[in-house]
């Protein structure tokens, strides 16, 4: 945890005053504990990778929803990993690359938004965390660099505008906002198109709930990287709505008749046609 | 070659105490007080925004007086450090006895090796599973620390409110009971004969921990909702 000076004073780093910032401060007080700052030999390490996420806007809010599966190559290391996680009261954040390092990223960005909101006393605003991610990721390029990249997809309530936006990013910590839906990881090609052509305006929380598990189920249909709901072991998706509510996670149970409902409708055929 | 006068370490030390009890006393006070469901802090304190009770992590709360700029500076080095164990370690690590013994070093620190005291005065505390768990630490300008059971007041008038308090508080009172104590004492008449003050909600700064919260316990109360807990103890 850093030098202790020999009084036992809390050392410059911690009384500096001006930094709102705890990654800033740790790059000072204790810089190994930073992702970015680790030497690794690069190649393929074979390590646990998450796979996909999908965001859904809705009037007044979004939706994200992530698969339980890791793989590690064709081997699922994980079936339970939960890859959606609240980064503060009103935002959710969801990681797709690189588990370990990406668990590690949300831990770091949980507590930089958390820290902020301790010392300066009130929230950020909801572009302000998304550029706060942004930077945290240009930290971690050279490691992207090295094959262990981390992309997240990040989404809130905007407070200041009432409604629910969503942010997708590249490794070299490019933001961009998205409207409407977005997918990243390796199923995100299947669940774009399912987002496509389920997803309409005027949704509310529930019918985005169904457009997103039904995004998964079809990312899962047709990537082998990507775990669908598993009745048998009762393991399903994680998926949160962020309204002005705050961050809701949605009950296995109402998980548990959405997908029946979407297996149902497969088997008997599209009653859409 | 001009020698400097010879001040004895006791003069020294007396007449650095001197000064920051001085700066100390001139400040508003602060109330901590234990209720059946966590700890309750109240202070005189008309700014929305320049806080003197703050939150440091998810059971442990910061009360202080005396120089705001100095005070300021040690609750943002707490934060940093109980967000820095937390992370290395587990947020369940993060403990207010660890906390108080860095300020405390701090606090000795800068007494006796700095020219000026640092003027504070300083109260962490940490809730626990229940009342029995609670843990109240005190910290003076010199860097001791006492570990206090039920309340605390510190500020200028230190000695008569903790006389006022002492002879209503007990433990186990729900918390309408021990604000409307604490309030009571804040806007006590400071000398004989003087009027009573009855503070409303707009001049307190209030803030709990709350037990019965899941994570981040701590919380402010402001407005309505500090008037309604002040009406209910009548």
């Amino acid at each position: 945890m850093g030098p202790v000076p020999s009084s036992g004073r809390l050392p410059a780093a911690y009384t500096t005053p001006g930094s709102s910032s705890f990654a800033q401060f740790l790059a000072q007080a204790a810089p190994e504990l930073l992702p970015g700052n680790r030497p690794t030999g690069g190649g393929d390490l074979g390590v646990p990778h998450g796979t996909t996420i999908v965001a859904v806007t809705f009037d007044g809010g979004i939706v994200m929803a992530g698969d339980r599966r890791a793989t590690a190559g064709s081997m699922i290391a994980s079936r339970h990993i939960e890859k959606v996680f609240p980064a503060d009261e009103y935002s959710a954040i969801g990681i797709a690359g690189s588990a370990g390092l990406a668990i590690e990223l949300v831990r770091l960005f949980q507590l930089e938004l958390e820290h902020y909101e301790k010392i300066e006393g009130n929230l950020l605003s909801l572009d302000g965390k998304a550029n706060r991610l942004a930077t945290l990721l240009r930290g971690n390029l050279g490691l992207a660099m090295q094959g262990l990249a981390v992309v997240p997809l990040f989404g809130g309530y905007d407070l200041a505008r009432a409604a629910g936006r969503i942010f997708s990013y590249d490794v070299t910590g490019g933001r961009y906002e998205e409207t409407e839906h977005h997918a990243i990881g390796s199923g995100s090609v299947f669940a774009r198109g399912s987002l496509k052509k389920r997803w309409r305006p005027g949704l509310d929380a529930d019918g985005a709930v169904e457009v997103a598990v039904e995004a998964l189920v079809d990312a899962a249909d047709d990537d082998s990287a990507t775990g669908g709901p598993d009745a048998g072991r009762r393991i399903y998706p994680v998926v949160a709505t962020v309204s002005a509510a705050g961050y809701l996670r949605v009950p296995d149970t109402q998980l548990a008749a959405v997908s029946t409902r979407i297996d149902v409708e497969r088997q008997v055929g599209d009653p859409r046609a | 070659m001009s020698m400097p006068f010879y001040v004895s370490p006791e003069q020294l030390m007396k007449d650095r105490a001197d000064y920051a009890r001085k700066g100390i006393a001139r400040g508003r006070s602060v109330v901590v007080l234990q209720y059946d469901d966590g700890i309750a802090f109240a202070s005189e304190n008309p700014s929305r925004a320049l806080h003197k009770i703050s939150e440091i992590y998810d059971r442990i709360a910061f009360a202080a007086v005396g120089k705001y700029n100095e005070f300021e500076n040690l609750r943002v080095a707490g934060v940093r450090y109980a967000d820095l164990r937390g992370y290395s370690y587990d947020r369940v690590d993060v403990t207010a006895r660890g906390l108080a013994n860095a300020y405390a070093q701090t606090l000795g620190t800068v007494f006796t090796t700095e020219s000026k005291p640092l003027e504070v005065e300083l109260v962490v505390a940490e809730i626990g599973a229940g009342p029995a768990d609670d843990q109240l630490y005190r910290l003076t300008y010199d860097g001791s620390v006492a570990e206090e059971q039920g309340y605390v007041v510190m500020g200028g008038q230190a000695e008569r409110l903790g006389a006022l308090v002492a002879a209503q508080w007990e433990p186990g009172l729900p918390l309408a009971q021990v604000l409307a104590i604490g309030v009571r004492a804040l806007g006590s008449a400071p000398e004989e004969g003087a009027e009573d003050r009855q503070l409303s909600p707009a001049q307190l700064e209030v803030a709990v921990l709350d037990r019965t919260r899941p994570r981040r316990a701590f919380r402010r109360l402001t407005g309505d909702l500090l008037a309604d807990v002040l009406a209910a103890a009548g």
